[in-house]
């Protein structure tokens, strides 16, 4: 009976650990960066996601917007309620229609959503090239490898060897699929000043804002891990208990 | 049956005012109270029990999910991040929804390979059997339709390249593709429409599943040695027995379950379709959700266009006649010494599809699909039916409690009429 169940229970980690529905890609698989989050037990390194959120806000907002955050949502990466209201009041939101029926700028509430730096898709392209910036709300989970890639393809820019020919407006990238990317390097040493001394190399840069945009698409990590381990340890204690009573109706019974 | 107060046993007087009226109470008792169970069963018989709560699971986070999902193009992909960063433990119900699917169709997929394994689709369960089928087929439009709401990259053209495979069907092909798609391409009318259908079809399942359990209780369970309990001493009632016993695989599957939504809650999607659908961006690889994949494997196998289409349709559909494929008059596998590798073979090959079919269609990888394709089939055409005729099964036991309280099996010259026709 207990091997029964026992094969039963291999067959589905096995049918679980099957190979995820995605196909081989070409490109250079992606090295495994260590985040604080990684691994079952894993929390988001606030003053890391912080100094990330700089450099989303003072590098990246340039051309990416992360339309399904909000300026309050940055309270759950430790900022005060005040340090996140004068953060959104930094942004002119557009609002309206006012009594006159006109659209009218204010300065950003923290109920606003980040504010996108261009108002279409089609003038973020006509800014860049022709190419879209994509939003960066749920970058991590939009990737395969996640937060690594986002580490490896910041890190990733390098002269291209010379067997290949970089397209024109294009720069060449280790990481990034098919290696031609039209995102020219973003990071530069010292590009931020970070307030709490931290050095601003491109390796922390983008340590740093890999965090925060990992904490962008998953803001409930966390407590779902938290939550996790109580259920599991409930369910396990659960089981033991479901199983002596089992044992105990069956004791009369020849099987 | 005569007119009139139900004579119902109860004593409570509340329960015995509605039972004399409406015998709920005496049905329940007798179908899930004193219900002869064999008394032989392992834990793969769990796994019926384990369905029927994942049905209810989905159909609870189901219906608090559409309370903040909004079924339109520009919308959707929004209102999921929004259920998953604002709706109180959104977050939780949506990702018990989204690996609930994945769950389901592991238990069905285990529940379906009991039954072949331990014949239980053979007289006089051929209708149970089919009604399961028919469950399955539902199961799999109703997954199919719900992974199309999010409306992510691989929602829309997972959409687009299935519904176009109706294309293939001469003369009506085109009719049926636009019906589905409700225009001229995979757009708001079909999110719409599949919207609407994926919220009824759970309940379309539901009212199968009850037709499945009452077939159920009409024929009795099978069980592992296949044969037919023979009188009392052959069964358990089906409380406190087989409560007990299913508890216990239900707090095991729960926490398999947990495992998957707490700590992997994205493993088994794809990254793709955390992408915002996008028409005018196709991309590089369209695979559809893990539990699809054999039946891709096998669509891709075939050159033709409509020969894939109907190999695809034809791998479920041949399960429904499966019970006059197979016409070996002994049940589980256990007796079977030839049937029981090639069907163990047969389980391999249907994993070994499940993995090609995520991989590219090139290469070596479309002649594995198509060797495993050919199994695929030649089992049921070929190798049941002939085994049926040339296996000599081994000795079956005398009866279900003779192995367990004492004796072994018969000798051999009783073993030749060895199932009872009902």
């Amino acid at each position: 009976m207990l091997r029964t169940a026992f094969k039963v229970l291999i067959l589905i980690v096995g049918l679980i650990a099957a190979p995820p529905a995605y196909a081989a890609g070409e490109a250079t698989p992606i090295p495994d960066r260590k985040f604080s989050f990684d691994g079952v037990f894993g929390t988001y390194d606030r003053a890391s996601a912080q100094r990330g959120f700089q450099v989303y806000k003072e590098v990246c907002a340039a051309c990416h917007s992360m339309r399904l955050l909000s300026y309050r949502n940055l309270r759950d990466l430790g900022l005060t309620e005040a340090q996140v209201e004068a953060i959104a009041a930094q942004f002119e939101i557009k609002d309206g229609p006012n009594d006159e029926g006109q659209m009218f700028e204010r300065p950003g509430r923290p109920a606003d959503r980040f504010r996108s730096p261009f108002p279409n898709d089609a003038a973020a392209r006509a800014a860049n090239n022709g190419a879209l910036p994509p939003d960066l709300s749920v970058m991590t989970k939009a990737r395969a490898g996640g937060a690594d890639y986002l580490y490896a393809l910041l890190t990733g820019y390098e002269d291209p060897p010379p067997s290949v020919t970089v397209m024109d407006g294009m720069h060449f990238n280790r990481y990034y699929p098919g290696n031609q990317i039209a995102m020219g390097a973003p990071l530069n040493p010292d590009q931020v000043d970070y307030a709490d001394g931290t050095s601003a190399t491109v390796e922390q840069m983008a340590h740093d804002v890999s965090t925060f945009l990992q904490w962008a698409a998953e803001p409930e990590l966390e407590q779902r891990r938290a939550l996790g381990v109580k259920i599991i340890i409930f369910l396990t204690i659960l089981a033991g208990l479901t199983y002596a009573v089992k044992r105990k109706i069956w004791a009369d019974v020849e099987h | 049956m005569s007119i009139g107060l139900y004579k119902s046993e109860f004593s409570n007087p509340v329960v015995r005012w509605i039972d004399q009226r409406l015998p709920v109470f005496t049905m329940m008792q007798k179908e899930y109270g004193t219900f002869p169970t064999p008394r032989n069963f392992n834990y793969f018989w769990n796994f019926g029990a384990l369905a029927m709560i994942t049905l209810m699971i989905m159909i609870a986070t189901g219906i608090f999910l559409s309370m903040h999902y909004v079924a339109n193009t520009h919308l959707a992909f929004d209102s999921i991040e929004r259920i998953m960063r604002d709706v109180n433990a959104g977050w939780l119900i949506r990702y018990v929804h989204m690996n609930g699917a994945s769950m389901f169709f592991i238990v069905v997929y285990i529940h379906i390979f009991r039954g072949m394994y331990y014949g239980s689709y053979k007289a006089p369960r051929e209708l149970l059997w089919m009604l399961g089928v028919t469950i399955f087929l539902l199961m799999m439009a109703t997954a199919f339709m719900g992974y199309v709401l999010p409306w992510g990259q691989m929602s829309f053209w997972g959409a687009t390249v299935i519904t176009n495979l109706f294309s293939a069907f001469p003369v009506v092909g085109n009719f049926i593709v636009e019906l589905l798609w409700g225009g001229f391409s995979v757009d708001n009318a079909t999110l719409n429409r599949f919207f609407s259908l994926h919220y009824l079809l759970p309940f379309v399942i539901l009212g199968v599943v009850f037709l499945h359990v009452a077939a159920l209780h009409i024929t009795g369970s099978n069980n592992p040695l296949g044969i037919e309990p023979k009188g009392p001493q052959d069964t358990l009632p089906f409380h406190p027995y087989y409560t007990a016993k299913d508890s216990v695989g239900l707090v095991v599957y729960f926490i398999v379950f947990a495992g998957l939504v707490f700590f992997a809650p994205n493993y088994l999607g794809h990254a793709d379709n955390y992408i915002p659908a996008n028409p005018l961006v196709t991309p590089p690889h369209i695979v559809p959700e893990w539990y699809f994949l054999p039946y891709y494997a096998i669509l891709r196998a075939v050159p033709d266009k409509l020969g894939g289409v109907l190999l695809m349709f034809g791998s479920i559909l041949i399960w429904f006649v499966l019970p006059w494929l197979d016409r070996s008059p002994v049940r589980s596998m256990r007796f079977r010494p030839l049937a029981r590798p090639f069907f163990l073979l047969w389980a391999v090959n249907f994993l070994v599809l499940l993995w090609v079919g995520a991989k590219p269609a090139e290469g070596t990888y479309v002649l594995i699909a198509q060797i495993c394709t050919a199994y695929y089939f030649a089992y049921f055409l070929v190798v049941l039916p002939l085994l049926a005729r040339l296996e000599r099964p081994l000795p079956l036991p005398e009866s279900i409690s003779r192995p367990v309280l004492g004796g072994g099996p018969l000798p051999m010259g009783a073993a030749a009429k060895p199932m009872e026709k009902a």
